[in-house]
């Protein structure tokens, strides 16, 4: 029986460490807490500067996750959050800015160096083959002599 | 073709070096704030001496006003005090504070030692005007104009350098246009 007990009780170990995790906040089901744990993991802590305000411990950051559960609460949407502490604390908390002229460059330099890229390889390609038309295989003459060089060399000597 | 290629990791190195360049001696912790252009957000909360009195942001009307972010928890707020006192005493210069998540009688015991330079001071134990002015750590300091509306935020503390060389020509500039 006592064996039974302790089992039970290991059983729900794990449960209790991610009970601790889960932060003080009550949600009303999985997919709630799921859209706040997104919110909190795409939010920059303004304090700290690379990290997002789920893995900060500055004060600010609890700050902004009881703002964000509050506002879920109140039933704001995504975008209406990020834009009230955008607004408090400007586009540095984004993790994921907006395109616009601004981050223009942030956002098309992948695209830009993925398309340079090409050029290159296509380049590269385009020079091959020419390299290949110019100058074709051996003449017969040569191949003649490639030919008796390869059975020459196959012979012992 | 060939011989403009050569000049290629010159190229490269030169675009990096002035981006890079570019970036030298400026300091990421300072993050401009989102509230430079707007008004100082609505708010109702005590007066630090007189809790029975109200101060709302009708505070900031009518005159330039340098509105300091501070707590007794704060070394730097502590480091930049005598500045601050410098700065109302000899430059009469308005200043209100923001006694930012601290205790009425922490931060009154701390007036009295090291000397009062605002104003007024704003009561905001919980941080929420804090908050709404994107407050990320003390002490910080902000130009308001005499239509309440943020010209300038400086974070980190205030001395005599930076009241010359940051805030004292953020001052003339708004009292120009005002």
């Amino acid at each position: 029986m006592v064996r039974i007990v302790c089992l039970v009780l290991a059983l729900l170990l794990p449960a209790l460490a991610t009970a601790d995790v889960a932060d003080v906040y009550d949600f009303s089901d999985r997919a709630q807490e799921q859209r706040y744990q997104n919110l909190i993991a795409e939010l920059r802590c303004p304090k700290c500067q690379n990290q997002n305000i789920a893995d900060s411990n500055a004060p600010i950051s609890k700050d902004m996750r009881d703002v964000v559960y509050r506002m879920m609460k109140d039933g704001a949407s995504n975008e209406e959050i990020v834009e009230s502490l955008v607004g408090r604390f400007g586009e540095f908390v984004r993790y994921k800015p907006e395109f616009d002229s601004r981050t223009f460059l942030l956002w098309a330099t992948p695209a830009i160096a993925v398309f340079g890229g090409l050029l290159v390889v296509a380049g590269v390609v385009i020079r091959s083959r020419r390299v290949g038309q110019e100058s074709p295989a051996l003449s017969a003459e040569e191949k003649a002599r490639v030919d008796k060089m390869l059975t020459d060399e196959d012979k012992p000597s | 073709m060939k011989r403009f290629l050569l000049f290629l990791p010159l190229l490269i190195a030169l675009v990096v070096g002035v981006v890079l360049f570019a970036g030298i001696g400026k300091d990421p912790t300072k993050l401009e704030s989102a509230l430079v252009g707007k008004p100082v957000p609505e708010f109702s909360l005590k007066d630090l001496h007189n809790p029975e009195t109200m101060l709302d942001q009708s505070l900031f009307q009518g005159q330039v006003t340098l509105l300091n972010v501070w707590g007794t928890w704060c070394p730097a707020c502590k480091d930049e005090h005598d500045d601050l006192m410098w700065l109302a005493e000899e430059k009469g210069v308005n200043i209100i504070g923001l006694n930012y998540k601290d205790n009425r009688e922490d931060a009154l015991v701390w007036l009295d030692r090291l000397g009062d330079p605002y104003r007024k001071t704003i009561y905001d134990p919980r941080g929420t005007l804090g908050f709404d002015l994107g407050v990320y750590g003390a002490p910080e300091t902000f130009v308001i104009d005499a239509g309440g509306v943020v010209r300038y935020r400086h974070v980190g503390v205030v001395n005599e350098t930076v009241w010359e060389q940051t805030l004292l020509p953020v001052i003339n500039d708004v009292r120009g246009n005002g």
